[in-house]
């Protein structure tokens, strides 16, 4: 177990949310989005713009600022 | 009357069902935020009228942007009889949060389990009979798109208004929230309210703007809501997170997903869309293609056919009339007017049908989302947000929903700027000027024009969006969050059905506004009496004169282009209407189009056409602008800067042009 920002993450590499940084209203719409601690992410794409990912069967594209908050655990 | 609502997250199938219950045909299409307006509509059942609501999607009650407003307001304060979840049975976790909100509340929810041939596809297990009973809501499983289920959704809602009030277990938020609910609860006792104090209490523990508003004269609770301090945030969170095991714990039993999904069509199709080299390549690609291909299929196939009508139609009305001894005046308002002016208009029907095919196949596949995630890099380096972009396609359409899409952006200074930049997308009441000079001059390149036509507006909106953002609303833009759907293939049925609705609109304004502005300015045309109509002498003709000389400088400055431009404002097409009307009706064929070969030369045609994309938006966009942002400022800020910048742009180009000897 080793704990990633999402923005760190290759292609296909796969982990579960821990904890998001930032403000409490981005850190409740992502989890009201489906990005809530505990839900498994796998990412389709990381090179450069906004990541794609999968969220419990749910693609979403991701800002990378955004990404650079979220903490997976790998 | 009894009102269902319809309410679910973006993309789900509400108003697809929407118009499965009440046989309308509102817009569809595959991306989130497609409906953001509240829409009403009648469903026949058993005898009895149903007032259907079809609501904006929203992922759950807390409203971040103006769509979501609309939604929740609607759910709080319309008072449904009865509310229809909408529910994507691929994504059945996330989407179960709102209903966990609605149960909150004890809205009196049923659920339509939708998508349920993606599910089944996806190898997506669903116990619906477990599923319904862990959750203590009905739940239907439909395929809206195919009209299945339909009924027996129908039979519970209606069932569903008549039974008493509805208990759901109540979601147990942990030991120390419970209390505080609990607490709040006691404060609150007494207080009449619309809504039950439980749902009062978690709200106001979840920081929601209203309810703690609503609290505000009542000392005790604000007391008490103070005291919380710091832990306050975190109960807001724990809320979410309670609500999600709640959820866990429902689709435990009921609901069996394959964990490890092989790569989806889907998949494979958005590798090469949104590759970082190939991504916007292709998008100008498909718009170069739908162009190339409107052309082709509209003008060369189509367009020949309704010219020819409206040909022989005016020869035989004039025909007619000459036999009868009409007096010339209301010849001249019958043929050069009605036939020549508002025929000049529905000619185009053909061309803008097929654009509109391509519209709707754009925004029906799924497309729509990926070429907002292609663009965001650019539009982000412009201090744009990158679904600004989706309200711009939309405006390809009208600017009308153009601009009514902007709601979909969460940031107040986002949503300006996309407002403000939408006019710049040619819309297709555009499309017939453009038409018109380029049978006229260009004719064998007319695809290659119109593409550049289009991207001009793209880089003009694009480069006054940067302007606006580092002037008028400055700072940052606010995150790029976007659910990317499934490809999905766009039904033919309504795909033509949604074609046919935009082309019956489009002959419907021709015969209501662009006739009313026809007959005006024919009025006028016959002033002072006794003058030849549609002369320089006559009122019109004076009017025009008086104007021309502001368009002097960029190669057009006739008193003819000058009316067609004011007229314009009314409605678009005016612009074409008018020009066929002054330049002599349609009973001589193709005499519009020679009338302006000699009266424009080919530069100052390119410097008109630049002039009709950019210049003042229409009416109608105006009103929507005031609607939209309450405000007569930005209304009138709306209809002057696109003039001076279409002013600008069309005498640097003809000034420019002259120089290098165009
Ligand atoms: N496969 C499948 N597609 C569906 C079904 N119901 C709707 N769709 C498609 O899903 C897409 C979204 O449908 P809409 O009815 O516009 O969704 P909405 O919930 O109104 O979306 P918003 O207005 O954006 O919130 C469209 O492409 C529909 O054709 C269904 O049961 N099965
Ligand atoms: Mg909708």
């Amino acid at each position: 177990m080793e704990d990633k920002a999402m923005v760190f993450l290759k292609r296909n590499e796969f982990g579960k949310i821990k904890e998001i940084n930032g403000c409490e209203d981005v850190k409740k719409r992502l989890f009201e989005l489906g990005l809530r601690r505990g839900a498994g992410v796998r990412i389709l794409k990381n090179d450069i713009g906004p990541l794609i990912l999968n969220v419990s069967g749910c693609k979403m594209a991701l800002g990378r600022g955004l990404a650079r908050n979220i903490i997976l655990s790998i | 009357m009894n009102t269902i609502a319809l309410v679910g997250n973006p993309n789900s199938g509400k108003t697809t069902l929407f118009n499965a219950l009440t046989g309308s045909n509102q817009h569809v299409g595959n991306w989130p935020g497609v409906t953001v307006e509240k829409k009403e509509g009648q469903l026949k059942f058993n005898g009895n009228i149903y007032n259907i609501v079809d609501l904006p999607g929203t992922y759950s009650l807390g409203a971040y942007s103006e769509d979501e407003v609309v939604a929740r307001d609607f759910i709080i304060k319309g008072n449904p009889d009865v509310v229809i979840n909408v529910v994507d049975a691929t994504n059945i976790e996330r989407n179960l949060y709102l209903t966990t909100q609605l149960m909150e509340m004890g809205t009196k929810v049923i659920i339509a389990l939708n998508m349920m041939d993606e599910a089944k596809s996806k190898n997506i297990d669903i116990d619906i009979e477990k599923l319904s009973q862990n959750l203590g809501i009905p739940v239907i499983p439909t395929i809206a798109a195919k009209k299945k289920g339909i009924d027996s959704l129908i039979q519970k809602a209606v069932e569903f208004i008549n039974e008493d009030i509805y208990n759901y277990d109540p979601i147990s938020y942990g030991e120390n929230i419970d209390k505080e609910i609990h607490d709040i609860r006691i404060l609150l006792k007494g207080s009449s309210r619309e809504y039950p104090n439980n749902w009062i209490a978690i709200k106001a523990l979840e920081g929601d703007k209203e309810v703690l508003n609503k609290l505000k004269s009542n000392e005790l609770v604000n007391q008490h809501l103070i005291s919380l301090a710091d832990k306050a945030s975190e109960y807001e969170l724990e809320i979410v997170d309670r609500r999600y095991n709640f959820i866990g714990n429902i689709i435990h039993s009921s609901v069996n997903r394959p964990t490890e999904s092989r790569e989806t069509l889907t998949d494979k199709i958005d590798k090469i869309v949104t590759n970082k080299y190939l991504g916007i390549p292709i998008f100008a690609i498909i718009m170069f293609v739908s162009f190339q291909l409107t052309f082709v299929i509209g003008s060369d196939l189509l367009g020949g056919y309704v010219e020819g009508w409206i040909e022989n139609l005016g020869g035989w009305l004039s025909g007619i009339l000459l036999t009868l001894n009409t007096p010339d005046w209301l010849l001249s308002f019958l043929i050069d007017g009605v036939v020549g002016g508002v025929g000049a208009v529905v000619v185009f029907v053909p061309l803008i049908a097929v654009l509109y095919f391509f519209l709707g196949i754009l925004e029906d596949t799924g497309y729509m989302a990926r070429a907002a995630y292609v663009m965001d890099g650019l539009m982000r380096a412009l201090g744009l947000h990158g679904k600004t972009f989706i309200s711009m396609i939309v405006g390809f359409g009208c600017n009308v929903p153009g601009i009514m899409s902007t709601r979909t952006l969460e940031n107040k200074k986002d949503r300006m700027i996309a407002l403000l930049i939408n006019p710049f997308m040619s819309c297709g009441a555009r499309f017939p000027i453009y038409l018109v000079f380029i049978s006229a001059f260009f004719a064998d390149n007319g695809g290659i024009v119109l593409f550049l036509i289009y991207g001009l507006g793209i880089i003009v909106a694009l480069v006054m969006g940067k302007i606006f953002s580092k002037t008028l609303f400055k700072g940052e833009s606010s995150h790029f969050i976007m659910e990317l759907p499934p490809y999905r293939l766009p039904s033919f049925r309504s795909v033509i059905r949604d074609m046919w609705d935009k082309v019956w609109d489009f002959l419907q304004r021709a015969g209501t506004i662009i006739f009313i502005v026809v007959t005006l300015l024919w009025i006028l045309s016959i002033f002072p009496l006794g003058v030849e109509p549609y002369s320089q002498e006559s009122l019109l003709g004076k009017i025009g004169t008086i104007i021309a000389p502001i368009f002097a400088p960029a190669g057009f400055g006739t008193w003819q282009a000058s009316v067609s431009l004011f007229a314009g404002i009314a409605a678009k097409e005016a612009v074409v209407a008018v020009l066929g009307m002054v330049y002599g009706g349609a009973s001589e064929g193709r005499e519009l189009i020679s009338a302006i070969q000699q009266a424009f030369t080919p530069l100052a045609a390119i410097s008109f056409l630049v002039m009709t994309l950019l210049y003042t938006p229409c009416a109608a966009v105006l009103a929507t602008v005031k609607k939209e942002t309450n405000s007569i400022g930005w209304t009138v800020f709306m209809a002057v800067y696109p003039f001076i910048i279409g002013w600008v742009g069309a005498v640097f180009v003809y000034q420019v042009g002259s120089i290098l000897g165009l």
